[in-house]
């Protein structure tokens, strides 16, 4: 089911696709391969979405779990504020990407305009307007965006995490701290490997933000793979192309998620010795 | 976290002159439907909402039914090759939608379902089943067998026990499920930007991105038709939150 599909991208990636009706299509071997190792936009693309991974996914798990934390306990107001945090993860992303974009709009903007008001910056800055700064921007949304989604899932565990053993550690006259670091967080380790894991993977496929908020621009500064990908398939219906750079992407986020799964199980082993 | 929400949901009230004050209004100095029935009428979103509701409804039902039949083969009955039709669905869990995009065209080209609101349900039935067999089967499996061998007894077959004791007992873990698929489906973007071209076959989503390409300084416009987007999804998200967080956190048959 899963399989055939992944195949024909595979295939497709072999070829010089020819999408209108007569146009030809001839197998080039792994001419788009060597094509996509020659092309600094695909290395740029490449290197974007690691940047966002690398920003957003340590934010989205500190405040997730920070977030976790504070609700778990019997406070008042705790269901509105669970549905707060979540709310943004349940909107649409082409919503939040375009509120974004006028947030952070570089004339009367938002942003611009509390910087301002708060001295930390004299001039207006063009968030969408350069590489780094829009990379940034790309990435404080897909925080705001995520904590939710990593709070829910610690909150879960959290809950599963049996009460005798904290209080235990308190009798034994551990602080807050001592008791989050040698009780809570041992207890929820397999569930913080699997939020890592499935945020890396969501991070290295970041899609409609970056093509919602600055279309890869300017000059393909702000490209990321899939936006990349798209651009090539659709846009340029280049299909050979595009199936390649997708396949290239997909390989790397399996290869990562591998390593990671490794890392986590020796985590899990030095802890049980 | 809600700040950028207030400052959307003032902006689609405000008149196109006094968008971008300074300093920035929460509460809108002149307020003004004008934006909402702009959108709704002369812009057509009452006819991308229609197309919406129909599309993610129907995926919706489809994806939930088909879903909750397999996870039921899966959790009660044994048969060949199962195992590696349980696998094949865990690695679809894993495979990223954006990578299968060019094939699925093609696909969907060669079965004539580019620019058709067919094209996108059966699309979304197919993404949202895996992930919904998976949960639903291990909802299944912790219902008792003792009160299927009951019903065995009194001579019913497996499609009048799926009816009548399975999918009854399992209303949280549907309504999960369906939560899911409702927002993916309403909330989807990629696969209905590449295969719809008609205008009037729009989706709420495409439908704000490309008016917000069109009118670039719109902004009042554009988060009018956004409110209009995320309000159901506010509704359902705290009509369903216990049910939700309960389903998730797999304790449901407990309460």
């Amino acid at each position: 089911m899963i399989l055939f599909p992944m195949a024909r991208a595979l295939q497709i990636s072999f070829y010089n696709w020819g999408v209108f009706p007569g146009s030809t299509t001839t197998f080039v071997g792994l001419h788009q391969y060597v094509r996509e190792y020659h092309d600094p936009v695909f290395w740029r693309a490449l290197e974007n979405s690691i940047f966002y991974t690398i920003f957003t996914v340590p934010f989205q798990i500190i405040f997730g779990l920070a977030v976790a934390l504070l609700l778990v306990r019997k406070i008042p107001g705790r269901g509105l504020f669970r549905a707060l945090f979540y709310i943004p993860v349940v909107t649409s992303w082409v919503v939040v990407s375009l509120l974004f974009k006028f947030l952070f709009s570089t004339d009367s903007g938002f942003v611009n305009w509390l910087l301002h008001s708060l001295h930390l910056s004299s001039h207006n800055i063009g968030w969408l307007d350069t590489r780094w700064p829009s990379m940034i921007t790309i990435g404080v949304l897909g925080i705001w965006k995520g904590v939710g989604w990593s709070m829910l899932i610690f909150l879960a565990a959290l809950m599963g995490v049996p009460e005798t053993l904290t209080e235990a550690a308190a009798i034994d006259g551990a602080g807050p701290w001592r008791t989050f670091i040698s009780v809570t967080l041992p207890s929820i380790r397999l569930t913080l490997s699997f939020v890592t894991i499935m945020l890396v993977i969501g991070s290295l496929n970041v899609f409609t933000s970056a093509y919602i908020m600055t279309g890869g621009g300017p000059q393909q500064q702000t490209e990321v793979v899939l936006s990349y990908m798209y651009h090539q398939a659709f846009n340029f219906l280049d299909f050979g192309y595009g199936s390649a750079l997708a396949f290239t992407l997909t390989l790397f986020v399996f290869a990562i998620s591998f390593v990671q799964m490794r890392l986590f199980r020796g985590g899990v082993s030095r802890v049980i010795r | 976290m809600v700040v950028p929400f207030l400052y959307l949901f003032a902006t689609s009230f405000k008149p196109q002159l006094y968008l971008f004050e300074i300093p920035p209004q929460f509460i809108p100095k002149h307020p003004t439907l004008s934006n909402y029935t702009a959108a709704w009428t002369s812009n057509s979103f009452g006819h991308y909402f229609a197309n919406s509701v129909f599309v993610s409804i129907v995926s919706t039902g489809l994806a939930v039914i088909l879903a909750a039949m397999m996870a039921y083969a899966f959790a009660r009955f044994n048969f060949r090759g199962q195992n590696i039709m349980f696998w094949m669905l865990l690695i679809g869990l894993m495979v990223p939608g954006m990578m299968l995009l060019i094939p699925q065209y093609l696909l969907a080209n060669q079965l004539h379902l580019i620019d058709s609101l067919i094209g996108l349900i059966v699309f979304y039935v197919a993404t949202n089943l895996a992930f919904n067999t998976f949960l639903l089967r291990g909802f299944f499996e912790e219902i008792p067998w003792e009160l299927e061998e009951a019903m065995i007894m009194d001579g019913a077959g497996p499609f009048r026990r799926f009816f009548k004791l399975i999918l009854p007992l399992s209303r949280p873990a549907l309504a999960t499920v369906s939560i899911f698929t409702f927002l993916a489906a309403w909330d989807e973007y990629v696969w209905a930007l590449t295969i719809i071209n008609d205008p009037s076959k729009r989706t709420l989503p495409i439908a704000i991105s490309i008016f917000q390409g069109q009118h670039l300084t719109n902004w009042g416009l554009v988060f009018a038709a956004s409110t209009i987007t995320i309000v159901p999804v506010i509704v359902v998200f705290a009509i369903f939150q216990k049910q939700f967080v309960r389903g998730l956190t797999a304790d449901a048959l407990k309460g």
